[in-house]
């Protein structure tokens, strides 16, 4: 029985979920019950893989920032402290819920669960493995800008109901900033759209298989020369995507205090930081699996030999994970190397250099895919 | 400024054509003023207890004010009502980044009035010790400098050099921040065996470190970005203003009172001509930009090492104090010493009627007189620039107020 709520994902661990509990069904469960409890065991199991990676990346965040600077990071909660998420989410939820007088009460709270709620949205089109994943989204990649975006919305509202200064300057930094990136991120990642002619992330994947896990992956100059440009294009406008430094302006720390997320405390504080360590993730793994392989790598390759199913997911799985993080190094690496630019460089650097040179990345690299690709044997 | 001007201004600017007829008759409806927002007393920027009131125009700093009096702590009049010596211990306390350069100036004031001579080797470690701390001062000043800017990782890496610092400092006088070490008529006590070594072995590391430093930070491009031709101060603005210390020379004044005005031994250093004093010359930007006042500051912890290394080659054994009483009665009279703090001309000024407390210790605080300048440099600036501005005048809010 295919239920209309889940008919978008036929094939998804949703549908799956779903298909079982029919048969464990007792019969004094009405049959309304499956659905509903598919899709919340589902979201369960979402939530739990963007905490677990949240987690990790805040973890990671200390050990990497602990490091550059001649310091260990955490090392008492649990080995090299990689129990310290834990406590840290076991302080904040104990910690006094705070709504500040004068601020707008309903917003206020709305603004946190909003920002959340985008990223886990944004989370559904992310497919763990190849057949494992809770919506095959055939433009998954539309899913995921769009998703993505409506954070802005919700960092607008807090910065608006906090009635802070800081907040304000905060929020109007973020509206300014990822409007101005959006564009040139989208553009950037039309090049790939165009050499892979697909926008579902696992189709995008199948394309760069072979060349022994590595040397289909697009942004080789050999599959497409405008690739790498469009490439540290898009590095750069999820770097302000995400408020990393050098573009952490929504939240300046040494300028405006914590930006949007000044008035922010406890639960809802981390509410914002788990949305940015997600995001930085997702931005990171949409990068891999459209510049670089995405599932494949020399590990996937090597299990398709053995053809044992379950450990082709996993090592899919395993490389996806690892691109990701790999990505996420990157940016933390930067954030504790570099100064902050300001807003009017932002502003310059978005409107007047980064979306012209995506525009001409996306000429260039679609004449090549026209003109020169069908000649390549190795592309085709 | 205010707010009717405001609004005639705004509106004079939509009725500039800007906005279509509709929306400009709606904007004449709407009241706008800029923005007042408090930068301090708590704020990451402000480095410590400062309140700066800043009108803001969007991202825009049309006016910047700054308000002081939070860390008062009526050191002066504590000058009048303790004993000379007991004095020595609040010195520490105005420009704590540089206690030892205050406790320096302190006691040269009194040692002027007392006309007595100080041994030689107390000379040697007295110009050790406020060079190191002007190093230290100037790492304190680059790194959170940095910070400001939004590069946090140099900030620790330059803690770790001026741990290193307090370190030899602990070792000879006990105390991290605070030291009280140089005593009117010499030094406390005697560098401890194996002390002056490991200040040379600091030099020598001190000297690598600081070309990652420079590599790290002060040539970054988006630092130079940040800093150069934000803040100018022109050369006459400076003068107008009394800077002093790297605000100065930032703008390309060639002034230090350890050449121009020598003191102790800099006479003899600077005839060997051991160290050149940096000045700002707009190599980035403009001539006394933000850039260059770093810039300043930089140079400057290289050529303190060469002091250093200077009297380290030219130390030799003797007495570190001068023969003096526990309770000094210093003879009536007055005097005016001022010396090259790290963060400009630290003053003493000094009167006694003879007795065992002072009538008058005045201090010319460097941070208080520079920090006048921001009113005048701040407006029309981004908001950014005004903590870039902030962070480069270099100031400690303990000397500010007292």
């Amino acid at each position: 029985m295919v239920d209309p709520v889940l008919s978008l994902a036929a094939e998804s661990q949703t549908s799956q979920i779903n298909d079982w509990l029919w048969t464990v069904k007792p019969d004094f469960v009405p049959g309304w019950a499956v659905p509903l409890t598919a899709v919340l065991l589902a979201v369960g199991i979402a939530i739990a893989i963007v905490s677990m990676v949240t987690m990790a990346g805040t973890w990671l965040e200390r050990k990497v920032s602990g490091h550059i600077q001649c310091r260990y990071g955490p090392m008492r909660v649990g080995w090299h402290g990689w129990l310290q998420p834990i406590a840290d989410g076991v302080k904040l939820l104990l910690k006094e819920d705070m709504v500040p007088t004068g601020a707008d009460r309903p917003l206020f709270l709305l603004a946190p669960a909003l920002v959340l709620a985008s990223i886990f949205g944004a989370m559904v089109a992310f497919p763990l493995a190849p057949d494992f994943y809770f919506a095959d989204v055939d433009l998954g990649i539309f899913m995921i800008l769009a998703m993505t975006s409506t954070t802005t919305i919700g960092v607008v509202m807090a910065g608006w109901a906090s009635n802070s200064k800081w907040s304000l300057y905060g929020a109007m930094r973020e509206a300014a900033q990822v409007i101005a990136y959006e564009v040139p991120l989208g553009i950037a990642l039309l090049v790939p759209v165009m050499v892979a002619g697909e926008f579902n992330l696992i189709e995008v994947s199948n394309g760069q298989a072979g060349g022994m896990g590595v040397f289909r992956w697009y942004i080789w100059p050999w599959m497409n020369p405008f690739m790498l440009p469009a490439f540290v294009l898009f590095f750069v406008a999820i770097l302000a995507e995400t408020k990393r430094a050098p573009f952490d302006l929504p939240e300046a720390e040494s300028e405006l205090v914590a930006g949007f997320m000044t008035e922010y405390s406890g639960i809802r504080w981390s509410f914002f930081f788990m949305e940015e360590y997600a995001a930085m993730f997702l931005y990171c793994v949409v990068g891999s699996f459209f510049f670089f392989g995405g599932f494949e790598s020399p590990l996937t390759s090597l299990a398709r030999l053995t053809d044992v199913h379950v450990l082709v997911q996993v090592a899919a799985a395993v490389t996806i994970v690892t691109k990701g993080f790999a990505g996420l190094f990157l940016m933390m690496w930067l954030r504790w190397t570099l100064p902050r630019v300001r807003i009017d460089q932002v502003m310059t650097m978005g409107y007047k250099y980064l979306t012209p040179i995506a525009l001409a990345c996306v000429l260039g690299g679609g004449a090549w895919e026209v003109a020169v690709s069908p000649h390549l044997p190795w592309v085709n | 400024m205010t707010s009717t001007e405001t609004q005639a201004g705004s509106i004079t600017r939509t009725e500039g054509g800007v906005l279509p007829t509709g929306e400009r008759e709606f904007m004449l409806d709407v009241k706008t003023s800029d923005l007042e927002i408090n930068m301090g007393p708590q704020h990451p920027a402000t480095h410590g207890v400062m309140r700066i009131l800043c009108r803001a125009d969007g991202e825009l700093c049309t006016g910047a004010q700054p308000h002081l009096g939070y860390l008062h702590r009526c050191a002066e009049k504590i000058g009048e009502s303790v004993e000379w010596l007991q004095y020595l211990p609040y010195t520490d306390r105005y420009d704590y980044l540089a206690a030892m350069n205050n406790n320096l100036g302190y006691s040269m004031a009194v040692e002027k009035l007392m006309g007595i001579e100080i041994p030689r080797r107390a000379l040697m470690i007295r110009t050790i010790c406020a060079e190191l701390n002007r190093i230290g001062s100037h790492l304190i000043a680059f790194g959170t400098y940095g910070l400001d800017i939004g590069a946090f990782t140099p900030f620790l890496y330059m803690f770790r050099e001026r741990e290193w610092m307090m370190a030899l400092f602990e070792k000879i006088c006990g105390a991290r921040l605070t030291y009280s070490y140089i005593r009117i008529g010499g030094v406390f006590n005697d560098a401890p065996p194996g002390w002056l070594s490991e200040v040379e072995r600091f030099c020598d590391t001190f000297d690598v470190k600081w070309q990652e430093y420079v590599d790290l930070l002060m040539v970054n491009h988006i630092f130079v970005k940040r800093t150069a031709n934000v803040g100018v101060i022109p050369k006459d603005m400076a003068i107008d203003f009394g800077l002093t210390g790297p605000m100065l020379r930032g703008s390309g004044v060639d002034w230090d009172l350890r050449r121009d005005e020598p003191y102790e031994l800099y006479d003899e250093i600077c005839r060997e001509g051991v160290f050149e004093i940096p000045l700002g010359s707009g190599e980035r930007g403009t001539l006394g930009d933000c850039w260059d006042r770093v810039y300043v500051r930089v140079m400057e912890m290289r050529e303190a090492i060469k002091i250093v290394r200077w009297c380290l080659d030219n130390i030799e054994p003797g007495p570190v104090i001068a023969d003096i009483p526990k309770t000094l009665k210093i003879p009536p009279g007055e005097a005016y010493v001022g010396i090259e703090n790290p963060r400009g001309e630290l003053g003493h000024y000094v009167v006694s009627d003879g007795g065992k407390v002072a009538t008058r210790v005045r201090v010319r605080a460097p941070s208080f007189v520079n920090l006048a300048v921001l009113e005048a440099i701040m407006p029309g600036t981004l908001l950014a620039d005004a903590i870039a501005i902030i962070g480069s005048t270099d100031i400690v809010v303990g000397e500010t107020d007292r």
